[in-house]
């Protein structure tokens, strides 16, 4: 990728400027605006509509129409709505299967990936091609692999896959987390494969030398010392699937019933489908309210550090 | 005898990690062969056949059918879009990057640098409802324009965290002879950091467009018109049309994707060191 990046040509008026000062406070002044574009398009597109999302969430509108205030009448009715909890569990429910099912998988593949074998490097390529293809397209694929009359199971005359397993409550959640599972653990376990190569080569030695065999040096000197990468990992799977919308969009449309009716979809239901923006504004605030917790919740399971560790320090 | 010992007890665990490799790999692999194989049989076929076997009679009528649809325009839409983001993403990231690295120590700087990290805790699809809102107002609605700007917005918080993890590693004496030169930030913005968090760039560049590319969401809600369609969204109401020829459909999966791979093979080096270096410190 060549397009990428150009060096964009200084204004004039500001190269004068950018020469000035030269002590570490002098300094930060003549930088500070090269942060302005970024600041501005983030603030425009990123924290206004959150600022906003609250806002709206206290007014009436069709999506079309005039925008009425309208008090706390729709936080009342989608948090008595009996279909908010099963929203949320159905959330909650997806986002910790799928992350007992990634962190495990992607660590024993990153650990291994990390090795120094040659053909680990080429299953390492392999292994990251489910992450090109859209969410869109992973959900035709699967749809159409599922299907109980043409697909998989009717083709290989199998019984146990000829199941309808996009019409059944607890098989439609069960397809939904392998294929999270599918579409990420490479690129977790690339993250992994990462923090792995970054622990030090002596750790192992010294403890093959007190004669802790791999298994033990796994859980002795690997995880321990991957515990920020675990973290990082853990948050981005966590705050990630609040977004699962693509996928379950065209895999189930929430289906059956709602069964996979996520929160992010229960938004574009109320906001999208039935024009009830106010309703689906509590329920977008609600996920920033949850992707925030969760992430404060991780970082300070992660301890002191790990400020500076996501920050790169 | 103690090393015997050890080496044997390697190979007998690297002998299990490697199953487990190739396991995983059956499990991605198989999947992508069906879509790959069923893309080139015809209807009959696709009923009656074994669906792991080779078409018995390969045809591209599946393929034909979808290029003579609308697919070039998608195509040249996901194009504009991908390309409309990431080199604007990317030049105002690193240039928000480089400030905060290099204006450690202002307080204002630091703060916007803490506002960009929360972008990355907040799931912010979460926010499309007053995306929409002002897309509407800026009067951008059903334009390629509305997606560009949100997801350029969406692409900045990762983007300067990867960058600044870069540009930090670039030695301080090197700016310091620098400006003893006489050069002046920009000067060593371009001749400085540049070159060298160039694979940083790529890494990024590679990393938003694959997001944007793939986006489902904001073409979704911010377009209507067919003609402002991009690739997944014409997938979704693709899969809609041809819901009974699900060759033809696999057949789209397959273009849409192709480009993607073609370019991942190109890059796939820099891209996978960049993200493992960018992601676990």
């Amino acid at each position: 990728m060549t397009a990428t990046a150009p060096p964009v040509a200084p204004p004039a008026g500001r190269t004068a400027s950018a020469r000035a000062g030269s002590s570490a406070a002098g300094r930060s002044g003549p930088v500070a605006w090269m942060v302005l574009p970024a600041l501005l398009l983030f603030v425009v597109f990123g924290v206004v509509p959150l600022v906003g999302v609250l806002v709206l969430s206290f007014t009436q509108w069709d999506g079309l129409g005039a925008i009425h205030a309208a008090g706390f009448s729709n936080w009342k009715s989608v948090l008595t709505d009996p279909q908010l909890p099963h929203s949320i569990l159905v959330t909650f429910e997806v986002m910790i299967l799928s992350w007992a099912v990634q962190t495990p998988v992607s660590l024993l593949l990153g650990t291994f990936l990390a090795g120094r074998q040659r053909y680990r490097a080429f299953l390492a390529v392999l292994y990251f091609i489910p992450l090109l293809l859209s969410s869109a397209a992973i959900a035709i694929t699967y749809k159409a692999l599922l299907d109980p009359n043409f697909g998989l199971g009717a083709g290989l005359h199998l019984g146990f896959l000829t199941q309808d397993w996009l019409g059944q409550s607890n098989l439609a959640i069960g397809v939904v987390i392998f294929i999270v599972s599918w579409q990420f653990v490479p690129f977790h376990s690339l993250i992994y494969q990462g923090g792995v190569r970054q622990i030090p080569a002596t750790m192992y030695e010294a403890a093959s030398i007190d004669g802790a065999g791999r298994v033990r040096q796994f859980f002795s000197i690997t995880v321990p010392q991957l515990k920020y990468t675990i973290i990082t990992s853990s948050t981005l799977m966590v705050v990630g699937s609040l977004t699962f919308f693509d996928l379950i969009f065209v895999l189930t449309a929430g289906g059956p019933g709602d069964a996979t009716r996520v929160l992010a979809l229960d938004m574009y239901k109320r906001g999208f489908m039935s024009n009830q923006m106010g309703p689906a504004s509590v329920i977008a605030a609600l996920i920033v309210l949850l992707g925030l917790a969760l992430a404060l919740l991780l970082r300070r399971l992660g301890g002191s550090t790990t400020a500076s560790q996501q920050e790169g320090a | 005898m103690d090393r015997a010992v050890r080496v044997r007890k390697l190979l007998r665990l690297n002998w299990f990690g490697g199953l487990g490799g190739w396991v995983w790999l059956l499990i991605v692999l198989i999947p992508l062969y069906w879509i790959v194989v069923t893309s080139f049989k015809d209807q009959s076929a696709y009923f009656t056949q074994n669906p792991f076997a080779l078409p018995s009679a390969p045809t591209m009528t599946n393929y034909q059918l979808v290029i003579q649809s609308d697919f070039p325009r998608y195509f040249l839409n996901s194009v504009i879009v991908t390309i409309g983001t990431i080199v604007p993403a990317v030049a105002i990231s690193f240039m928000a990057a480089y400030a905060i690295i290099r204006g450690a120590g202002s307080k204002f700087l630091a703060g916007v640098n803490g506002l960009f990290l929360m972008g990355l805790a907040i799931p912010l699809q979460a926010t499309i409802i007053p995306v929409y809102l002002l897309i509407i107002r800026m009067r951008l609605y059903d334009s390629l324009l509305a997606l560009i700007l949100p997801s350029i917005a969406f692409s900045i918080p990762l983007s300067v965290l990867v960058l600044s993890n870069f540009i930090r590693d670039v030695p301080k004496e090197l700016f310091e002879s620098m400006r003893v030169d006489g050069a002046t930030e920009w000067g060593m913005l371009r001749g400085l950091a540049f070159p060298l968090t160039r694979p940083a760039l790529v890494t990024v560049s590679i990393y938003n467009g694959l997001a944007v590319w793939n986006g489902f969401l904001l073409p979704l809600i911010l377009t209507q018109s067919p003609g402002k369609r991009t690739l997944p969204l014409a997938l979704w109401t693709f899969q809609g049309q041809y819901s009974v020829n699900v060759p033809a459909v696999l057949a789209s999966v397959v273009l849409t994707t192709l480009p993607i791979v073609i370019l991942y093979a190109v890059s796939r080096r820099q891209l996978l060191s960049g993200l493992t270096a960018g992601f676990s410190r």
